[in-house]
């Protein structure tokens, strides 16, 4: 159903962070971009279509006035918001928001970080776009900070701080179907370390629609989709949701090892899984939100050989092709359909 | 990112530098009388290697070194923890010079990279703890005050780990990976096993028991909205995969049921590692290899004699039997020196035994650690020192 293409090299291996691999698809002018994380750094690269042009550029986890900084970063991912598109940039001090290209730093948050460690480490991790004009960044106390952005400029605003969860953010995703009717209901799921998963309609005050009780196993990655919650969880279990009651539609027995990444194509509804187990799987998902119900197929399965995966995305809304990337490889794989 | 991670670090690094030390030195173990005779072999009686054990481990659990360890801190940088187990090294009788101290330490952490990236979940990296533990208690057994240590350690390990979640056990996993994060030193014991590629990557196997809490993959089942069972689909999930086996014991006393942290090393079975170029060919020794490589005996009286040997000398000369060549000629040890590639250098300036001026605060306030006066005084002796005059004295 895949198969290999040429890997993408990049100038550092990967670390093994959930979702740690974000894509952005430029169509106007026939590019790719790839972030990957690696320690205090995220490489960038930028793959022309026709696959002749790579180029790189790297970012570090800086604070805009201190020189040097060891601070690790979490994550890396692209907002696309109607009239822009950033790189969200967290780590142990702070959020970093850039030009979707890493060419300008727009906007920098800093984490209130204590004199000397505590027990509790400090981070920032979870990021997403929702509506028109937020994105939103968890914290590792549980809270999610929502910025405005406006549609130009640097005049970012932290809105609204969302306290509802109890242990460190993991994930977070906004309705990804494009559906109008949907994104006026539940726009937004957030998950934590417990398990837990939140449900909220944006606004100027973001609502609290639906909260599910965790079991105590940490959902490292989410997704919303026609109303429908996919999570990814570290028991190698993928659980399926309906986001504003909050009923149990599916449980699959996904992997061998803890989930690390979760993708949606939004106009096929292909699901991508993939695990420290070494293996990334594609399923297909169809949601029929008028009878609540929802079915899923397994489709394939491939096999990244002694390398626990810590990164999947789709290249294209279809789920055409996608890319995975490995702990400790310097390469991003690809694999389109046959 | 976890601030919990250094006292797991250091504790497992430590256990298997004990257990390459131990099988170094076993290796070499020759009758009292025969050394005595001769004192220029560099063998070592049973009385001596058990004393080195004790000095390196009583170090390794000194009170208020563990008291700083298990603060909340960030990991220390590469550096720095490689002075410290320099240090560690050396607080027994037994010398090694950089060369050498590199090979143990690529070893080390080869090792426990191994262990933390095949752990099944992130939380049986407590596990792995308990088993190098449970081995450095069965080292010292027969010495009452640094066993009660020993257990006090336990206690700590306990109280600090056993309440995390799993979440916060993968953030210490994820903070160690990416200490270990490109370190590819091939090591023989790991090839000749097949547990590690000719490209120094290791095999993540596709079969086997899946871990504590997981269901072997190839379910999909879909409810109803009323929470019964609709429906039940298989797949084949691509590996050979087995139910979960029992869990280990997080107490002080257990089977920890993992072999992971366990010693891997015995006398007749050599360690070396390779920095560059194409390693021997794991497939010509796919036969079992139960007879001790000649070679590889060579290598261990270089090593032993590196340990110190049974002529005590002053630290600090450097040209004497004392400054300990893992190699067959001086002029190699300084090429293996010279050609280390770059990215595998610790960066750690020679280290003589005495009176090291380290050049951060941090770093003297570690080797400060390591006396038994309690001083942080930068020109205190190293434990080294005392035992080196202990023998002096004798």
């Amino acid at each position: 159903m895949f198969h290999k293409e040429k890997s993408i090299q990049i100038k550092n291996s990967a670390s093994a962070l959930y979702n740690n691999l974000s894509v952005l698809r430029i169509a106007p002018r026939r590019l790719t971009y790839f972030t990957v994380v690696h320690a205090n750094v995220v490489n960038m690269v930028s793959a022309s279509w026709d696959g002749l042009n790579y180029s790189h550029r790297q970012l570090q986890s800086k604070e805009p006035n201190v020189a040097t900084s060891t601070s690790l970063i979490m994550q890396a991912a692209f907002c696309v918001l109607p009239s822009r598109e950033l790189l969200v940039v967290t780590s142990q001090k702070g959020i970093q928001m850039y030009e979707s290209d890493g060419s300008i730093m727009v906007y920098w948050h800093a984490l209130d970080t204590p004199e000397t460690p505590t027990a509790q480490a400090v981070f920032a991790r979870g990021i997403a776009a929702v509506s028109e004009n937020y994105v939103c960044v968890g914290v590792s106390s549980g809270a999610i900070l929502v910025f405005d952005v406006p549609s130009k400029g640097s005049n970012i605003t932290l809105s609204e701080v969302l306290e509802e969860h109890k242990e460190s953010i993991t994930d977070i995703a906004a309705e990804c179907s494009g559906s109008q009717v949907l994104l006026a209901v539940a726009n937004l799921v957030t998950v934590d370390d417990g398990g837990s998963l939140c449900v909220w309609k944006s606004g100027e005050e973001f609502q609290l629609l639906n909260k599910i009780a965790g079991l105590d196993i940490s959902c490292s990655s989410v997704k919303l989709w026609k109303g429908t919650v996919v999570a990814g969880y570290g028991s190698g279990q993928i659980r399926i949701y309906e986001a504003v009651t909050g009923i149990l539609q599916s449980e699959i027995n996904a992997h061998a090892r803890w989930i690390y990444s979760l993708d949606i194509a939004p106009f096929s509804g292909l699901l991508l899984s993939a695990a420290e187990d070494s293996f990334v799987r594609v399923w297909h998902l169809s949601v029929t939100p008028e009878t609540n119900s929802v079915e899923v197929a397994h489709l394939h399965n491939e096999c990244v050989t002694d390398t626990q995966i810590c990164g999947a995305k789709f290249c294209d809304g279809d789920g055409y092709a996608f890319a995975v990337t490995g702990y400790d490889l310097s390469e991003i794989i690809r694999y389109t359909q046959t | 990112m976890s601030s919990r991670t250094l006292p797991l670090l250091f504790i497992n690094l430590g256990g298997e530098m004990l257990y390459i030390l131990d099988q170094r030195l076993r290796a070499q173990n020759i009758p009292a009388d025969k050394a005595k005779k001769d004192s220029t072999i560099a063998g070592w009686i049973e009385e001596d290697r058990r004393r080195v054990m004790n000095d390196i481990i009583t170090t390794m659990f000194n009170k208020k070194f563990l008291e700083e360890l298990f603060k909340p801190q960030e990991l220390y940088s590469k550096k720095a923890l490689r002075t410290v187990f320099d240090r560690l090294a050396h607080a027994s009788i037994m010398r090694l010079n950089q060369a050498s101290m590199d090979k143990l330490y690529d070893l080390m952490t080869m090792a426990f990279k191994y262990q933390v990236l095949l752990c099944p979940r992130p939380k049986d990296i407590l596990l792995v703890s308990f088993n190098h533990m449970d081995a450095i208690k069965d080292f010292v057994k027969d010495t009452p005050s640094i066993l009660s240590q020993v257990d006090e350690t336990y206690q700590q390990l306990i109280e600090m780990y056993t309440p995390l979640s799993n979440g916060e056990f993968q953030l210490i996993r994820q903070t160690l990976l990416i200490f270990f994060q490109d370190m590819h030193i091939r090591v023989s014991i790991f090839l000749k096993d097949k547990v590690q590629n000719s490209n120094g990557r290791f095999g993540l196997p596709t079969s086997g028991p899946v871990p504590h809490g997981t269901q072997v993959p190839g379910l999909i089942r879909i409810f109803s909205c009323t929470g019964e069972e609709k429906t039940r689909l298989q797949f084949n999930n691509g590996g050979n995969y087995t139910s979960a086996i029992r869990e280990g014991s997080f107490e002080i006393f257990g089977d920890r049921v993992t072999k992971l942290g366990t010693n891997m090393y015995s006398v007749s079975r050599p360690v070396e590692t390779h920095m560059s170029g194409t390693s021997k060919s794991s497939a010509q020794h796919t036969k079992v290899n139960t007879a001790p490589n000649p070679l590889a005996k060579e290598e261990l009286n270089m090593l032993a004699r590196l340990m110190g040997g049974l002529e005590v000398q002053k630290a600090g000369s450097s040209d004497t039997a004392f400054r300990v060549n893992l190699f067959a000629t001086d002029e190699e040890e300084e090429e293996a020196l010279i050609t280390r590639p770059d990215e595998l250098s610790y960066g750690i300036i020679n280290i003589q035994a005495t009176k090291d001026q380290q050049v951060s605060a941090e770093l003297t306030k570690i080797m400060g650690e390591f006396t038994d006066s309690g001083h942080q005084s930068p020109s205190s002796s190293s434990k080294g020192d005392d035992l080196l005059a202990m023998m002096d004295d004798l």
